[in-house]
């Protein structure tokens, strides 16, 4: 019987491998293609790694890195829970829209105040796009993904048509708001940025970042509200049988999840946006969350390395024109490393289900 | 067996010393297997004997670490069911493996569709599936969706998918364990028409009774191990089942006399709907009083399933009350209920009963995971929880031993109902209510369950039980409460019922008085 934990641990091993495994396809299959190009896959990956290992460039990689992490986090603690929060790129848009509202309009506030209260005020513009979607489906019983893809284009013009409000719009021709105040930045100080030589929108927000992931570490692993979402996520009729408010915890884990992604929102206008464009089409930042979740194999940690590497590709992929390379190679490279994870997945069950019929029919009724 | 039998016939399969490794797991220890044309052949185990992994291995799932499996006398490398189906051999599983949204034609015929030109000739599809059923005498509507069907019909299209694949042999795992018993009699019925027609069948099962009214030949495995074949007529279902768990079994279970006390449960003229809007439950009462238990006794589908869901709080009634001590627990959520006194344990205990992907030590505490001393200031205590499951596990004989970080879903279905018992009998509530408690259960683990059933009213609380198994609603019950299009329309004393009367008054008959 020993032998079934360790079926698990290989799997859950091989897991982690697979992911390797994928990301170094994406290498390979972006490699063809730059052969298929007529271009030296040498120059291109060199490229690319120089440009994320100098100090400069790891300051660029943080920076990006981080709306990925807290969005990578939001699409991750909601899929512990059972829910697939595609909605993430509409909290996003809330979260960095009102922050940029309160961070212009209340700018007079000393930095200890405001700072935290735009956090606040995004994780709440998050929680509430969360909230919204987890009370249609709760109450009306409407998809959580349809509403959540709706959602995400109410936020996207709600933000536009904000950016356009005259208090808030420009004074010059850009169609943008104002800058926040200095006061609602996360810059790290100016001469400590030309000092060490980092990027120039090198900010602390990838602490907040971190304090966020061990917070979602904590409350997924160690508390009772971890378990009451966990439960819900893995079996909703036996929690709700053992007494756990099914459709409460659904909109706890919802608005936690809008709250991380709002917070990402704030985190990325206050560290490096400073302002708020008016966009002809979304960011997909929240998008991205949903592959770096992906990747990070919805663990924290994971999902931290898994944001870092994808803020990596993001900035490294952005020099790649420097040696005539296409930026677009890093879709590919993602595009194909997703794939292989999704693959990876109906691999195993493959295999799952072809070795353990055991292991199934041990866990139904009768072997 | 007698040994002329043996020399007359090549047996159709015949596997030899067959031992099968998962790692330092042996599953399957030098089991031998001998069967022959137009016989029903029974394999006898308990959970986790090895049963299903015999038979996967004859149906190519997976290769033996060693031994010779031989169909027709030749010997034969089984590689994927492919090479088992090529051989003449079917299985149906215990768990189905039909397309809900397509019809039972389609289904039948998925894989090996005959086509006209590139496109389907879904005509002669029909007029096969027709033919076939009606030369072995499984009637089918060949137009019905699956998804529309009954069970013990989904069986017989599994049973027909097999056979228009050319099966001359049959694996049934678990046949009957989803079946009303009417469709288990119908199922022995086909069984047997199909034997006459030269097929040999194997049925997976743990089920005394059906072996004796069906079976020719049982082999009886024990811990991987084989124990030996016998002529099912020359035995009883007591000697079958001291060789299945290795030591005498007792059916019967001791019951003091006592005398209930105060009413726990009151249910009060309830009605309720089920899902197409259509009375299910019409004005019932009930009463369940402490240190005994009631059975409740009827066929599936008059309203005992939706009973016990308002009872514990799954589902709304329209009308009526519910008394806990008391207390009206009627349309309020499970929680309430719970804290009332209610426990229960589930019909379905995978989908009500376990969180399959939790931990055991985990669903130890899927009702108390939010007090003391499982968490303190909404943080779990793992060391209170880990220590708790131990306990747990080593007082109610949970197997393994040592599984407290295991997730759930790997116990056998026996190890899963006593972690549900453990919990439930340790929330100490006035109130347990069992739906079908031994679905699904050896014999080992059936006693075991009604051990621990009869305790909770020996020690005074009040059971309610629901069992779709007469001979366990008449050895538990106290008082058997017969019911019948969502009412209760006789009630008898438990030591007085007899399976005939019983069975006239769950079909609307009535009793002499």
């Amino acid at each position: 019987m020993d032998n079934k934990k360790t079926v698990m641990q290989i799997i859950s091993e091989n897991r982690f491998m697979h992911i390797l495994i994928s990301v170094a396809l994406g290498f390979v299959v972006g490699a063809l293609f730059l052969v298929v190009m007529g271009l030296s896959v040498g120059d291109a990956y060199g490229r690319l790694l120089s440009s994320v290992t100098t100090l400069k460039g790891v300051s660029y990689v943080i920076v990006y890195a981080i709306p990925y992490i807290m969005t990578g986090l939001s699409v991750a603690f909601a899929f512990k829970t059972g829910v697939f929060n595609i909605g993430a790129e509409g909290q996003f848009v809330m979260g960095s829209m009102s922050a940029c509202v309160v961070g212009i309009l209340l700018g007079d506030l000393p930095k200890i105040i405001l700072i935290p209260l735009c956090f606040l005020v995004a994780m709440a513009a998050g929680a509430l796009w969360g909230i919204v979607v987890g009370l249609l489906k709760t109450k009306r019983g409407i998809n959580e993904v349809l509403s959540m893809i709706m959602f995400n284009w109410i936020a996207f013009y709600l933000s536009n048509y904000i950016a356009g409000i005259p208090a808030i719009h420009s004074d010059g021709t850009a169609e943008a708001t104002k800058n926040i105040a200095d006061n609602a930045s996360t810059l790290l100080p100016a001469d400590m940025i030309k000092s060490l030589g980092l990027c120039p929108t090198a900010n602390w927000g990838i602490l907040v970042a971190i304090v966020a992931m061990l917070i979602v570490w904590f409350i997924i692993d160690k508390t009772t509200l971890g378990y009451k979402l966990k439960a819900v996520g893995a079996n909703k009729f036996a929690a709700e049988y053992g007494g756990i408010n099914v459709n409460g915890s659904i909109l706890t884990a919802l608005a936690i999840s809008g709250a991380l992604a709002g917070l990402g929102g704030a985190l990325q206008l206050m560290g490096m946006g400073s302002r708020i464009s008016v966009f002809s089409s979304q960011e997909g930042f929240g998008f991205a969350g949903i592959v770096v979740a992906l990747m990070g194999c919805s663990n924290p940690f994971g999902v931290l390395a898994a944001g870092l590497f994808y803020g990596a590709l993001t900035y490294g992929g952005s020099k790649l024109n420097l040696e005539g390379v296409p930026t677009q190679l890093i879709s590919v490279i993602v595009g194909t490393v997703v794939f292989f994870i999704a693959i990876s997945v109906i691999f195993e069950r493959l295999k799952y289900a072809k070795k353990a019929p055991k292991k199934v029919k041990e866990g139904k009724e009768n072997k | 067996m007698s040994k002329e039998y043996v020399d007359m016939n090549t047996p159709v399969i015949e596997m030899r010393n067959i031992t099968k490794k998962f790692g330092n797991f042996v599953a399957n220890d030098g089991i031998n297997l001998t069967v022959h044309k137009g016989e029903i052949h029974a394999i006898l185990g308990e959970n986790g004997a090895g049963k299903s992994t015999l038979m996967n291995q004859l149906y190519g799932m997976f290769k033996p670490t060693s031994g010779d499996i031989l169909v027709n006398g030749k010997k034969i490398e089984m590689n994927n069911p492919r090479d088992a189906i090529n051989a003449g051999i079917g299985m149906v599983h215990q768990h189905f493996m039909l397309v809900q949204p397509f019809t039972v034609t389609e289904n039948i015929v998925l894989g090996t569709e005959p086509k006209k030109g590139v496109a389907l000739d879904m005509a002669t599809a029909r007029k096969n599936v027709v033919e076939i059923s009606e030369r072995y005498g499984l009637a089918i509507d060949p137009d019905a969706k699956i998804e529309d069907i009954s069970v013990g019909m989904q069986q017989r299209v599994e049973i027909l998918k097999a056979l228009y694949r050319g099966a001359d042999i049959l694996i049934l795992d678990e046949p009957t364990s989803s079946l009303t018993p009417q469709e288990i009699v119908e199922l022995i019925a086909i069984m047997r028409n199909l034997t006459k027609d030269g097929k040999s069948i194997i049925i997976i099962t743990h089920k005394l009774k059906e072996i004796k009214e069906s079976a020719d030949f049982c082999t009886i495995i024990r811990l991987g191990k084989y124990i030996d074949t016998v002529d099912v007529d020359k035995v009883t279902e007591n000697d079958l089942a001291s060789m299945m768990v290795g030591r005498n079994v007792t059916f019967k279970v001791d019951k003091p006399e006592q005398e209930p006390g105060e009413v726990v449960l009151d249910v009060q003229d309830l009605h309720c709907v089920d899902y197409r809007d259509v009375e299910v439950v019409c004005g019932l009462d009930l009463q369940v009083r402490r240190g005994e238990i009631i059975g409740i006794a009827g066929i599936d589908g008059n309203g005992q399933t939706e009973l016990v869901e308002v009872i514990t709080g799954l589902r709304k009634g329209t009308a009526g009350k519910v008394l806990v001590n008391g207390v009206d627990v009627f349309n309020k959520p499970p929680r309430f209920g719970f804290d009332q006194g209610v426990s229960s344990i589930p019909a379905d205990r995978q989908k009500h009963g376990l969180v399959l992907d939790f931990a055991i030590e985990d669903n130890l505490i899927l009702q108390n995971f939010d007090e003391d001393p499982y968490s303190k200031q909404h943080i779990l205590q793992r060391k209170p929880i880990f220590e708790h499951a131990t306990e747990s596990i080593s007082g109610f004989d949970i197997r393994p031993g040592g599984s407290e970080k295991r997730p759930a879903g790997t116990l056998s279905g026996g190890n899963q109902q006593k972690v549900i018992i453990a919990r439930e009998v340790q929330n100490d509530k006035d109130l347990l209510i069992a739906v079908n408690p031994t679905r699904g259960l050896d014999v080992g683990a059936i006693e075991y369950v009604h051990k621990y059933i009869v305790e909770q009213r020996n020690k005074g609380k009040a059971v309610l039980l629901v069992s779709f198994e007469l001979d366990e609603i008449m050895s538990l019950s106290d008082t058997i409460k017969v019911i019948f299009d969502g009412k209760i329309v006789d009630s008898i004393p438990g030591k007085d019922a007899n399976e005939n009367d019983l069975g006239l008054m769950m079909a609307g008959g009535k009793s002499n008085g």
